[in-house]
């Protein structure tokens, strides 16, 4: 056993590209298994690798984690990502539970029925722009500090990144009203940890494409 | 200010149900605020008080919390449900999380289109009895002990609790092939703080009605 941790998905970014995100940030090594079949989830659905037998699942520390959160929330704990102290933790978890739920919308434009593409599509512009992006460049003009909360590197920050990156290869000028988080953008992709997980030939993942769709529903339905 | 927490959200169960829940069982008074109209969620939101335009709202410790994990996180960290170091809070996030996952069906179902709902019904049966309570029972009958993790009451205990009884309520003979569940069902109920809360007149709110479908859908439908 490598020590390192281990990561059972699809080949694809879905509900374990958050936690490739948190590790990199981290920079902890990582090892990956893909789901290239429905047997590949069936056989660890059989071999009780899978407490509610999906995944993501990770292997770490000895244990078989699954939910995403809980995975999410054991890194950010483990490698000091989650604020000093309780009140921090409360603000970096509202933060991120938003980015999720923005994150969600992103996630499933990729499935959506072609007559519903367009509305949806609408539907997120409308929330990235509207409801989630004001909040955090207020955040982040409002107390003129490099990271979202107290003043230092947390999860939050990279759940942010990763979501407005995603957000701006739906629509590249996404950003265009928010000068703050533009300029968090720039600050965060430039950490050396997250630098590196931006180039090219790192874990990853790219946007699922059209034509991915019907493999993944072969081995999830 | 009464310095006690102040919760706003519908008459009704939906998202704030699993905060009155973790609040009564860690005996934690709390006041609350109904949205009744309309005219009242989008005051809320013209006065700034909900980051994202949403409720559950949590007023607690001078924060104003949104986002139900976050407030349910805060609270179970605050009063020691959440374990004594990280890889028991790992297990209690494993499973509080799985649970949220069978919960949510059912803050659903009430929503769900007539001809769908028998369909939804069959789903949470299914999901329960062969994916969620499996594991609790082998994991209750593996240690023999009396809370899930940690031999200690903790935030997984109360959601658990609350998840047997929300489909209990739909599907009465649902524990027939859980014995431990059955126990541990009666066991919480009696906890204090818990039999205190599923008394009439707690603040535990009834199962959804046509009633509390009607007000949601006018509050919040755009």
């Amino acid at each position: 056993m490598s020590g390192k941790p281990k990561l059972h998905y699809f080949n694809g970014r879905g509900r374990m590209e958050s936690i490739r995100w948190l590790l990199a940030a981290a920079g902890v090594e990582f090892e990956e298994c893909f789901l290239e079949t429905k047997d590949d989830l069936t056989k660890l659905q059989k071999d009780g690798s899978l407490l509610f037998q999906q995944v993501p699942m990770v292997e770490i520390d000895g244990m078989k984690m699954v939910q995403s959160r809980a995975i999410g929330n054991y890194i950010a704990t483990k490698y000091n990502l989650y604020g000093n102290d309780l009140k921090e933790r409360a603000l970096i978890d509202m933060y991120v539970e938003a980015v999720i739920d923005l994150n969600e919308l992103l996630m499933t434009h990729a499935f959506q029925p072609a007559d519903k593409k367009a509305q949806h599509f609408a539907t997120i512009m409308d929330k990235a722009t509207n409801r989630y992006f004001p909040v955090y460049e207020k955040v982040l003009k409002d107390h003129g500090q490099d990271f979202l909360v107290g003043n230092r590197f947390s999860k939050a920050d990279v759940q942010l990144l990763e979501t407005l990156l995603m957000a701006e290869e739906c629509k590249p000028d996404i950003l265009a009203k928010f000068p703050f988080l533009q300029s968090f953008k720039a600050r965060i992709s430039n950490i050396p940890t997250i630098k590196k997980f931006l180039q090219p030939g790192s874990q990853r993942k790219p946007p699922l494409h059209e034509k991915d769709v019907p493999k993944l529903m072969k081995i999830f339905h | 200010m009464s310095g006690k927490p102040r919760l706003t959200y519908c008459n009704g169960r939906g998202r704030m149900e699993p905060v009155r829940w973790l609040l009564a069982a860690a005996g934690v008074e709390f006041e609350e605020i109904f949205l009744e109209t309309r005219e009242q969620y989008e005051k809320l939101i013209k006065d700034g008080v909900l980051m994202f335009q949403q409720v559950p709202l949590g007023e607690i410790d001078g924060m104003k919390m949104v986002q139900t994990r976050a407030i349910l996180s805060y609270i179970a960290g605050k009063y020691n449900l959440y374990g004594k170091d990280l890889k028991e809070r790992a297990l209690i996030d494993m499973y509080v999380e799985g649970i949220i996952d069978l919960m949510q069906m059912i803050l659903m179902f009430p929503f769900s289109p007539p001809e769908a709902k028998e369909k939804n019904l069959d789903s949470i049966k299914e999901k329960a009895t062969n994916r969620y309570f499996p594991v609790f029972e082998k994991v209750l009958k593996q240690h023999g002990q009396d809370f899930l993790v940690g031999n200690k009451f903790s935030w997984a205990d109360v959601q658990l609790i609350e998840a047997i009884l929300a489909v209990e309520e739909k599907i009465p003979a649902v524990l027939s092939g859980f014995p431990q569940l059955q126990a541990f069902k009666i066991r919480m109920s009696n906890m204090p703080t818990i039999k205190k809360f599923l008394q009439p007149g707690s603040p535990r709110k009834p199962p959804p009605d046509e009633r509390y479908v009607e007000t949601v859908l006018k509050i919040f439908k755009k």
